[in-house]
This record gives C-alpha cells, structure tokens and sequence, in this order.
C-alpha cells in the first residue's frame, strides 16, 4: 500500500510526523479524504478530529483549526493546537463544554459569545476525538 | 581589636548569603535557559512551513494584493516590546527600554503618533511611570510560554494593523546571540515584507476556498507566528542574561570574601600576637 508523508505542527512542537495510507480531515469546505498522489491543494481546517489510517491501524487527532497543505508525497498541516487522543483530558473538556454551553444558554450575562462558541467547539472536539466511534 | 574582627565575621556571612542566592539564581537560570532555547528550536518548523505556503501562494498568484504586504504612508507607528517580569538580569531590560525610548523621542513629536504594546511587567511600569500610550499588556508570562499566553495581544497586534489603526508595526525584543550577548534589535513586523517568491519549481495549487481567502488567514497568523517566536527567544535572552549577571554577582562574592578573610585572618593574628607578648611581658615583670 502506496504511503505519504504527514506531518502536523503546532507553533510549540512537532505532533506527528510519519508515512500513513490515508488522513480524512474536515476543511471549510466540507470533508476531504486524502490519498497518495493528491493534486496540491491548500485549505484552512476546521476545528474538528482528524483520522489518520496507517496499515490496519487508526489514529485519531483533535485539530483545532489552521492549515493544511498537501503537496506530491507530503501533507503538512499547520494548527494552532493539535492533540494525539492519548493526552487529551476527557473530565476538563467535558467541564469546558458545560461552561461554554451554560454561557452559551444565559442569555442575559454579557459574556463574549465568540469566545464562547469557540471553547464549546474545542471541548468536543476533543471529547468525539477520544471517542473510538466517531 | 575584638570587636573590628567580630564586624569583619558579620560581613562574610553576611557576602555568603548573598553568594548562595546568587549562585542558585545562576543555576536556576541555566537550566530555564536550556529549555528555552528548545522552545525556540520546536517553533522553527512551525513559521518555516507558514512562509514556506505563504511563498508558495504568492508565486503562484501573479501580482498579489493583501493590505497587509502593501506598505502605506506611516502616521502612526505600533511598537510591541517584549520585556521580562522580573529584574535581576543585567541589563536586559534596561537596554532594550533605552533603545525603544530613543526610537521614540527620535521619530516621534507627540505621544499620538505611536501605540506601544507591551510583554512583562519591567517594561509595562516603565511605560506608565512615563505616561507613554499603553494600548495593551500581558504580564506574568510562565518560562515556557505556550502559544495561546500570547496568542491574545499578538491577535490584538496584528488586528490593530489591519485596521488601520497604526501604518507599521515594530517588535522590539532582546534577539539571542548566545548565552552571554544578548542585542536589543527593532524589527518591523508589519507590513510583511520578506515573502520572497520561491522560485518557480513548485507545482500550482488548489485553493479551498480560495487563494485570498486562505492568505487572509494564513498571513495574520503567520505575523503572530513571528511575534510568538521573538517571545520565546526574548525568553531566552532573559535567562542568558540572568544567568551571566548571577555568575558575575557569584564571582564577585567570592572575590569579598576571600579579601574579607585576608583581613579577617590578619586581624586575628595580630590578636594573638599581642596577647603572647602581653603574656611575656607579665611573666617577665613578674620574674
């Protein structure tokens, strides 16, 4: 089975960086399945998991928005933050969710919605990557 | 005589206290200094692989516009200065606010025609001991500062730009040389100018959604890119400087001390010597 290269980068560090087979991420635009040989192609991400195939293995990774540049025989994607499911902490996101979402519902409080929006989008992106049905 | 020595036994303890802080200060920030700079080394491939896109696109679009490329008439100027929280380290900060004020006094009539953002409390209390215009801070910045610490005022930075706000925009930080020369640099950040176009081997892309609509993502971030990384290397900077100082004050001690002990010893002996000879002189009175 024909390989790439992926590699995904974070302003702090290198999360990944290895031949796989396929990666599904979700763009802008929709989702998008990478195979080898994609033609070049830049697009921004969503905030939204990633699976990443390798043989008969699966990983999933929580991107939260940013770039990915896919070129011959190499895919980089550039996030703002990007987390393998293993160091992702399930009670916190599940706490920031209910904290977005109780903002999100109170209507009356001046809080930053935008803001707040965004916290919610993290927090389940993080708890679906964790979750191996997704 | 007793007495002069009991002083003298005072200040050498009291040198040894400070030689001890000193000395851990100096090892604390060796080792703050050893993970700083692998902060710098793990965000390089991150603003590598940024302009390497951002080149990318930019050959391949011809005559690419972006407000933020195109430089315009300047009336007013932002300043991002990135300084420490805490002193003790030579002159780090020192230098660097000198630099920045003499920029100021230089190019600047009056306090509207510049905004000054700043990083560290060093530097924020400098600012307002001065009534310079602080449009924004960040204070309390943990050694290994994470992408998101900053993320608020570089977005702020960069914003400001686009809006019109100010016509460029300066990071002034202390760039790191090597553990012990640490140079104040002024760099202008924005408008962006070292996008060089990457020459022509390189195949043409797709965009999603389109060529304008990523670059106006790509290029803000890779502005706050830029200003994250000078963060981490003025971190860096930071405990180089501090490690030098302390190492400088240690050495220092260490000179008092033994000249103190010289005295300290001489006083002692001479002490004794007249004691012995008071002594003598009794016994032979006595004989």
């Amino acid at each position: 089975m024909s390989t790439f290269t992926l590699e995904i980068v974070t302003p702090e560090r290198k999360v990944y960086s290895q031949g796989v087979n396929m990666i599904v991420v979700t763009g802008v635009e929709g989702q998008l399945g990478i195979l080898p040989n994609h033609i070049p192609l830049v697009t921004a991400l969503k905030v939204a998991p990633m699976k990443i195939k390798t043989g008969n293995d699966e990983e999933i990774i929580a991107v939260h928005g940013g770039f990915m540049e896919v070129s011959k025989e190499k895919v980089v994607i550039l996030a703002d933050v990007a987390e393998r499911a293993g160091e992702i902490d399930v009670e916190r996101a599940q706490a920031a969710k209910e904290r977005a979402e109780r903002r999100l519902a109170d209507k009356k409080a001046d809080y930053d919605f935008r803001r707040a929006e965004m916290a919610l989008q993290k927090a389940i992106n993080r708890i679906s990557s964790t979750d191996k049905h997704f | 005589m007793a007495k002069g020595m009991r002083d003298i036994k005072r200040q050498i303890s009291g040198f040894q206290n400070t030689k001890q802080i000193t000395k851990a200060m100096e090892m604390v920030a060796a080792s703050g200094l050893r993970k700083a700079q692998e902060n710098a080394e793990a965000a390089r491939p991150y603003s590598d692989k940024i302009k390497e896109v951002i080149s990318n696109i930019a050959s391949a679009t011809k005559n690419l516009k972006h407000p933020m490329l195109e430089s315009r008439e300047v009336k007013k100027t932002g300043y991002l200065v990135i300084t420490s929280d805490r002193g003790l380290a030579g002159g780090y900060n020192a230098n660097l606010l000198r630099m920045v004020i003499n920029t100021i006094q230089e190019k600047h009539n009056s306090s509207d025609d510049y905004s000054i953002f700043v990083i560290g409390r060093k530097g924020r209390d400098f600012f307002k001991r001065r009534n310079m215009p602080v449009l924004s801070q960040v204070t309390g910045l943990p050694d290994n500062p994470q992408y998101l610490d900053i993320q608020e005022i570089a977005k702020t930075a960069v914003q400001n730009f686009s809006e019109g706000l100010y016509d460029e925009l300066y990071l002034v930080y202390n760039e790191f040389i090597n553990p012990i020369t640490q140079i104040p640099v002024e760099k202008r950040l924005l408008p962006l100018s070292d996008i060089s176009e990457s020459n022509g081997n390189m195949a043409s892309y797709e965009y999603e959604p389109s060529a304008e609509e990523v670059l106006d993502v790509l290029l803000p971030k890779y502005a706050e890119t830029l200003i994250y990384s000078a963060v981490l290397e003025g971190k860096a900077s930071e405990f180089g400087a501090r490690m030098t100082a302390m190492g400088n004050a240690t050495n220092n001690a260490t000179d008092l001390i033994s000249g103190l002990n010289l005295v300290y010893n001489r006083a002692r002996q001479a002490a004794i010597t007249q004691e012995i000879s008071e002594i003598i002189a009794g016994a032979n009175a006595q004989g």
